[in-house]
């Protein structure tokens, strides 16, 4: 058996030996703990699993301090590392430091009645290492102890941490840190001039969730020193903390009632690194890494410590896992029969493990590679926090475990596995759930970026600048370009749920149509390329389901899973659909809900739910002729109900101009993407990557309100829109119109970086709604521009038309008196001989359905008849 | 300084002793320079084929831990692995301390002291490499007489690489490879042993690899059904962002082949270790295979190939002036040769034949934001159905490639291959597809394999996949929480009788100048050119070697070319849309390279106008023959 009374394990252990604790038998160092002190009487307060130790230990003397002399003999690192936190800590020089266990149930001292809860994850607190390697290395290490000492500064083992003054430190931060500036949905309702985490205290004295998340930002701004520490040596600064902070919070709190002790879960560490980017220098030190979860393994028991006892005598012993291994006592101390120890399941400790696996982030990876992957094993309550999918940036420690050494064999694989002892969680599309914050990406922009990008917003032609980096192999289109260039940016979102009205949606949706072979798909390319949550379909691939979400089976788990589609994915980015005239009809009805309400209702399998759906759109159809037939409507072009039509902000034609001028610019354009050099096309145009990073940024920061002139040169646009139709007596603009040039002119303001919509911003808006409306809805009968094409499926002309049809037919019908019944063909020559102008049978049928509709006559099949 | 074949037999003597010098004199980077010496040695064409090459010689005639080429493609790339770069042995008898370097070795020596504070922790990554998928015989042999004719054999065997061969060829057949040159040799396994004594010899090469007969079951995951040969995991030290995902590379490493390493693997008693327990066991097959079948390979150099004909010098075409010039100089005549071969392939249409050519020469050189350039896809529709005439056709195009697919579009294979690659988050590993190929490769889909049936939802992904690759070149891998794009340059050629149902830049419908009752004799005569190999070997060049030119357009043609689009648009606006120009453009850089001509000359502009308008003359006649057509 490997004594855990012979050494002093982790620091951890060793702070709460406190000297008073009685049953402190450690025969060779004093300072060692018997955590708990519960050998033989305490053992029956724990016989769950993971149930935190429940001893008592006398009122924490702040002699913390005094062990941190005490050799550590687990965690051997050589004076260099002293010197020099951030060096190189080769896994293989805290070989024993690093596999996790635990000691379950650390005590910590001072804080009455609440039982301290082992914190698997910090791992350093060591169980007794061999007694080899401690007979082997106190002659080399005992030197380096006592050299602290000696100094009066006393640091624990291998660091340049001092407790006592770490302490001091972090709770005069908790005390004192203000952020007036926080916008973190964390800190919602809380008195943003108020010391920020003893709030969180008082909070957690009300709720009784004993986890205080602490931002390493706030660390850092505070104290530089302490957050240099925090993150070079997380296994011993976090226990520092733990104590620190329930020393303050029992203080403050005296009364209040916890599980256990509080716990601090440091995040946001600045040292967040891409997966990539991780390399030996990292272990053992704090890291943030953002990832996609890709598999979770089922809840893993992992014993802390087991409990014997003696067959014979029921002596009882513990011993604790070391390195995955449990020393099991050859001989009952108590009355030493050997091989009398039997192991006792349900009294030993457990505690929950999960391995999770993460992944890079598609965003994160160079071209060209594959993403990779890395093992986090989550302890605890952060068990079963995430599920596969799950965008999450994790904080934890990063861990070399060098693999086994094999007694047998002589030679070892040289390779060390790596793994990350998760400390916190956040899921980085969390607020999704809460409709917070509309950005999920917190991109982090550099200081010089954003001088770039604000330089670039500066420049008065940024926008024709930005409009023609868009897809600089398509040639011109340029109001189309402009167009989709709002749309990425997208225009601010409102949120009326208090009024009743809802979310306004803040997506401007685009439909291309046009000749075939006129780039459409090259631009959705582009388009879906550019943004970080772009979904690309086809409307010919595409099913309902493939669009919105449907559930399946997990394999492994049975559990129903609900998977999502392309437009909950794009959710925050843009779905790109193409050939979105070959959509089967029900599958465009999922988008009637998608492209107005911005939900996607789902009710399937026994799950109901709504999911957000917050996409923008860029669609497009070929005309069902193949050729785009100016003699017709856009409606009529290309099939598409115009409930749909209408939801579509902007209607582009690309169609062939067919003129010179065109066609040698387009030449040229042309001849030139097949000699040029790679290098002098991109001094022409914007980078690819300045251009995604402008438009993350707009999109994150810029979030552009109207102003009061604005808001007059809307109303008058809008007014000047309904007037252009009142002429001929047609509404030529409705309330979605409005709304649409609200959108653009507020995505205009954020390309110019710009808080405000202003007059220019309308302007701008107008114009271009104008030209996408001069496109589509122009009514090739009369040659006026008719907003109604696009919302209610036929220019107005043709609905009078059709209305006179009806009455025509009316009267004609009543003309023939009390006749119940008529032929269908007859009833058609009579109105043709009747009328002037010539009546379709397509005309025809649908003054009959007209007439239908008022109850006036029935058709069936050949005959019509007459109601009433 | 080692002796002359010291650093290839003994490179680790070599890598240990300069790091035994640079621990004495405490001189850094000793690694830079271990790195450079190799590649020094390396530099000379003749030293790189006295390494011998794990595509020609079997594992087993390897001497372990010795230097050893591997021509392969990177499947996948597993994540970076942390390893004792210099480490701290104890001997037990003497307790006499040593230090030692871990580098390009998989297993350390006896008695590690694994709580040294000498220790060091350096990091390295893993590349899963197979063979280049669907590389030919032809390619496959020239690479192994190079190095035979060397004369230098393999140390310490007197294998003969010749006998290598009858292992390819003893595949099962797989249903979906066309039977290659099965006329030249008889095909069942039993019968035709050339070597009289094969058989035996055989055995003795599939002995050894003991497991190999658990092969079956470890799949090594070739992009390609029926693909042979090693994989290999390559350990990279330094600068692997410098690689990616499906780069051909010729890879210089210490080969490692430790039975130790399946040893540890084994002994997995995986209750009690807590990080071995949660890897499952998929995981570890694929991560730490047998050596014995999958060596490991520490690499040293590596370089990337432009291509993979053993014809062509190694370096780089511009630097090799005298190949290069006299390669230019046969270029017309050789292309006269190649285009009546393809005419009398083709059924005497000589224009399909000038299309074909120009399509062989194709090879995405650029790309514009998304828009892939120079990609020729072409579509030789009117196939005639009878006697396989498109497997007579994929075996001819097999003759002139380096590599190259036949996937024939049967519904049985759109419904189920798998030609797109999905991560297996399982096993943790990119399951490999028919379509993650190397650069270059010829794709030929045979459409006439096509009959009227359904697609299942794998169909139509897979078709899907098809269609994206011919227009964007590139293939969208599965990850199952998101797709990812890798770009690609294949070569697709789609042989079908009525149009494509995939999209296509180019189609042409063939007109057989043989009267219909002769079809059947004249197909029967079009085989595999028996005549010298020295022609087909001059046609392998020249193919190869155009597609490696570089190509511009001077500003005078442009304007030319400018001037002549107006024109057209002019009197017919419908008669060319931009398309058109593009294919135009295409075909104009097609028609130029193949004459050697790296520039655009007037004259190309015409050919290519002219060829093109022949083309869509007869498509307009087709058309108007066939009236279904859209």
């Amino acid at each position: 058996m490997s004594s855990p009374a012979s050494t002093p394990g982790g620091r951890k252990r060793g702070r709460n030996a406190n000297p008073a604790t009685p049953s402190s038998e450690g025969p060779i160092s004093p300072p060692s703990q018997r955590r708990r002190g519960q050998d033989s009487s305490g053992g029956d307060l724990m016989p769950m699993p993971t149930s935190p130790a429940t001893d008592v230990l006398s009122p924490a003397a702040p002699q913390d301090t005094s062990l941190l002399s005490s050799p550590r003999p687990s965690v051997m690192p050589n004076e260099a590392d002293i010197s020099s936190p951030l060096g190189y800590w080769t896994p293989s020089s805290r070989v024993e430091g690093t596999p996790s266990s635990r000691v379950e149930g650390t005590p910590r001292s001072g804080v009455r009645g609440t039982p301290a809860r082992q914190r698997p994850d910090l791992g350093s607190v060591r169980k007794a290492p061999q007694v080899d390697l401690q007979s082997d290395q106190p002659s080399t290490d005992g030197a380096v102890a006592s050299e602290p000492n000696a100094g009066h500064r006393l640091v624990i083992w291998g660091t340049d941490v001092n407790v006592g003054t770490c302490k001091e430190k972090f709770q005069r931060f908790l005390q004192r840190f203000i952020d007036p500036t926080s916008t973190e949905d964390e800190n919602a309702g809380l008195d943003l001039n108020e010391p920020l985490y003893m709030q969180k205290l008082e909070e957690i004295s009300v709720v009784g969730d004993p986890v205080l998340n602490v931002n390493c930002r706030h660390v850092q701004s505070f104290d530089a020193e302490l957050y240099r520490q925090l993150i070079c040596y997380p296994q011993e600064v976090i226990p520092t903390f733990d104590m620190a902070v329930n020393e303050l919070f029992f203080e403050r709190f005296p009364d209040s009632v916890l599980e256990y002790q509080i716990q601090v879960r440091p995040y946001n560490a600045l040292k967040t690194r891409n997966m990539r980017n991780l390399n030996p220098e990292d272990i053992d030190q704090l890291i943030t890494i953002s990832g996609m979860v890709i598999r979770t393994s089922q809840l893993i028991p992992e014993m802390q410590e087991a409990f014997f006892q003696c067959q014979v005598c029921a002596f009882s012993a513990r011993a604790e896992v070391d390195r995955g291994r449990i020393a099991e006592p050859a001989a009952c101390r108590h009355c030493n029969t050997t091989h009398s120890m039997a192991l006792v399941h349900n009294r030993s400790l457990f505690s929950d493990k999960q391995m999770i696996k993460i992944q890079e982030s598609p965003e994160d990876m160079p071209a060209g590679q594959t993403p990779h992957t890395t093992i986090v094993y989550a302890h605890n309550d952060l068990v079963d926090k995430v599920q596969p999918g799950d965008r999450v940036n994790i904080t934890g420690i990063y861990r070399a475990v060098p693999m086994r050494v094999n007694p047998r064999q002589s030679n070892v694989k040289s390779v060390y596995k790596t793994h990350i002892d998760a400390i916190h969680f956040r899921k980085t599309d969390e607020k999704r759930l809460h409709g917070l914050d509309e950005e999920a990406e917190q991109k982090l922009f550099t200081e010089d970026r954003v001088q770039t990008l604000k330089e670039l917003a500066a420049k008065p032609d940024v926008y024709e600048r930005l409009a023609s980096a868009l897809a600089p192999s398509i040639y011109e289109h340029e109001d189309i370009k402009k167009g989709i260039l709002l749309q990425l940016f997208g225009g601010t979102r409102k949120d009326f749920s208090q009024t009743g009205r809802g979310h306004f949606r803040a997506d401007v949706n685009i439909l291309l149509c046009g000749d075939p072979g006129t780039s459409k798909s090259q631009l959705l390319q582009y388009v879906y390329n550019l943004v970080p949550r772009g979904q690309y379909t086809s409307g010919k691939g595409s099913s309902a389901v493939g669009l919105t979400a449907y559930v399946m089976k997990d394999p492994e788990t049975r559990q129903l899973v609900l998977q999502t589609g392309a437009l909950v994915l794009s959710d925050n980015g843009i779905c790109c659909i193409d050939e979105f005239d070959k959509m089967s009809d029900n599958t465009r009805s999922v988008l009637h809900e998608v492209m107005e309400q911005q939900t996607l209702s789902i009710a399937k399998a026994g799950i109901i739910c709504q999911l957000n759906a917050r996409t923008a759109v860029l669609a497009a159809a070929n005309p069902v002729e193949s050729q785009w037939n100016p003699k017709k409507t856009t409606i009529e072009n290309i099939q598409l109900p115009h409930t749909l039509l209408s939801r579509f902000d902007l209607i582009f034609l690309m169609l062939d101009p067919q003129d010179e001028a065109y066609d040698r610019r387009l030449a040229h354009h042309l001849v030139s993407l097949y000699y040029q050099s790679e290098e002098q096309m991109e001094e022409e145009f914007l980078d690819m990557a300045v251009l995604k990073d402008y438009i993350a940024y707009a999109r994150t920061y810029i979030n552009p309100r109207l102003s009061e002139e604005a808001s007059q040169a809307l109303i008058e646009a809008y007014v000047d829109m309904r007037k252009i139709g009142s002429g001929h007596g047609m509404v030529s603009a409705y309330p979605r119109q409005l709304e649409s040039l609200i959108r653009l002119a507020e995505a205009h303001a954020k390309v110019r970086f710009s808080e405000k919509v202003e007059t220019i911003d309308v302007e701008e808006a107008k114009r271009l709604h104008r030209e996408a409306l001069k496109q589509s809805a122009t009514d090739p009968r009369t040659g006026f521009v008719d907003i109604s094409i696009l919302t209610t499926g036929m220019s107005a002309t043709a609905r009078k038309r059709k209305e006179e049809v009806a009455q025509a037919l009316k009267k004609l019908i009543e003309t023939k008196g009390k006749t119940p019944a008529m032929k269908y063909q007859q009833l058609l020559d009579d109105l043709r001989g009747q009328s002037e102008t010539a009546i379709t049978k397509e005309l025809f049928d649908e003054a009959l359905r007209a007439l239908a509709d008022d109850d006036y006559l029935t058709v069936t099949g050949k005959t019509v008849r007459l109601l009433a | 300084m080692p002796s002359t074949h010291d650093w290839i037999n003994d490179p680790l003597g070599v890598v240990e002793g300069m790091f035994a010098a640079s621990q004495s004199s405490q001189s850094s980077g000793w690694e830079a320079k271990a790195v450079e010496l190799f590649k020094e040695q390396l530099k000379e064409k003749e030293a790189q084929t006295l390494v011998p090459s794990l595509n020609d010689v079997p594992l087993h005639y390897l001497k372990p831990d010795s230097l050893v080429r591997f021509r392969c493609l990177v499947q996948d790339m597993f994540d970076p692995e942390f390893f004792m770069g210099v480490y701290e042995t104890v001997d037990p008898a003497t307790k006499a301390r040593t230090l030692r370097c871990g580098k390009y070795k998989d297993v350390t020596e006896s008695g590690v002291d694994v709580n040294s504070r000498s220790t060091v922790t350096a990091e390295r990554q893993t590349f899963y490499c197979v063979p280049i998928p669907g590389e030919n015989q032809w390619a496959k042999d020239g690479y192994a007489e190079t190095r035979s004719s060397q004369g230098r054999v393999v140390p310490s065997t007197s294998y003969v690489p010749s006998r290598q061969k009858r292992s390819y060829e003893d595949d099962e057949e797989m249903e979906v490879q066309p039977q290659k040159q099965k006329e030249t040799h008889a095909a069942s396994p039993s019968a035709a042993d050339p070597h009289g004594n094969g058989d035996c010899k055989r055995q003795e090469t599939e002995a050894p690899s003991g497991p190999a007969a658990s092969a079956s079951h470890l799949d090594l995951n070739f992009p390609l059904p029926g693909e042979k040969g090693p994989s290999c995991l390559v350990k990279v030290y330094e600068d692997w962002d410098r690689f990616k995902l499906n780069d051909t590379l010729q890879v210089f490493g210490i080969l490692s082949v430790s039975p130790a390493l399946s040893a540890l693997a084994d002994e997995k008693d995986s209750f009690l270790d807590p990080a071995a327990g949660l890897e499952s066991a998929a995981e570890q097959r694929v991560h730490s295979p047998p050596a014995s079948l999958v060596p490991r390979l520490h690499l040293l150099h590596a370089e990337r190939l432009d291509h993979n004909n053993p014809l062509l010098p190694g370096a780089a075409l511009q630097e090799n002036r005298a190949f290069l010039s006299s390669a230019l100089g046969e270029m017309a005549a050789v292309r006269a040769e190649l285009l009546s071969y393809f005419t009398h392939v083709l059924l005497g249409d000589a224009l399909a034949a000038e299309f074909l050519l120009l399509h062989l020469l194709s090879s995405v050189y650029s790309r514009r934001d998304v828009l892939p350039l120079g990609k020729f896809t072409l579509n030789l529709s009117g196939c005639p159905a009878a006697a396989a005439y498109t497997q007579r056709l994929y075996q001819i195009v097999q003759q002139l490639v380096p590599s190259s697919f036949y996937l024939a579009m049967s519904l049985q294979n759109m419904n189920q291959m798998r030609l797109v690659p999905r991560k297996d988050y399982v096993a943790n590993r990119l399951v490999s597809g028919a379509l993650q190929l190397a650069s270059s490769t010829s794709l030929f889909l045979d459409e006439t394999q096509m009959e009227p049936g359904q697609l299942d939802a794998t169909g139509v992904r897979n078709v899907t996949a098809l269609g994206n690759l011919i227009t964007w070149q590139k293939v969208d891998y599965d990850f199952n929480f998101h797709q990812m794009e890798f770009p690609c340059n294949i070569n697709v050629l789609i042989a079908s009788e009525g149009r494509s149902l995939l999209p296509s830049d180019c189609r042409v419908h063939l007109q057989p100048q043989v009267a219909p009752a002769h079809m059947e004799e004249y197909l029967s005569s079009i085989h595999v050119h028996p005549q010298a190999s020295s022609q087909l070997n001059k046609f392998r060049v020249f193919l190869s070697v155009a597609r490696l030119l570089d190509y511009s357009i001077s500003d005078e043609v442009t304007k030319a070319v400018e001037d002549d689009f107006v024109d057209m648009r002019k009197d017919d606006p419908q008669s060319i849309s931009a398309d058109d120009l593009h294919r135009l453009l295409v075909v104009a850089r097609l028609l130029s390279l193949s004459l050697g001509q790296t520039s655009l000359t007037r004259d190309s502009w015409l050919r290519a106008k002219h060829i093109e308008t022949l083309r869509r003359s007869r498509m307009e006649q087709h058309k108007s023959v066939n009236g279904n057509e859209p």
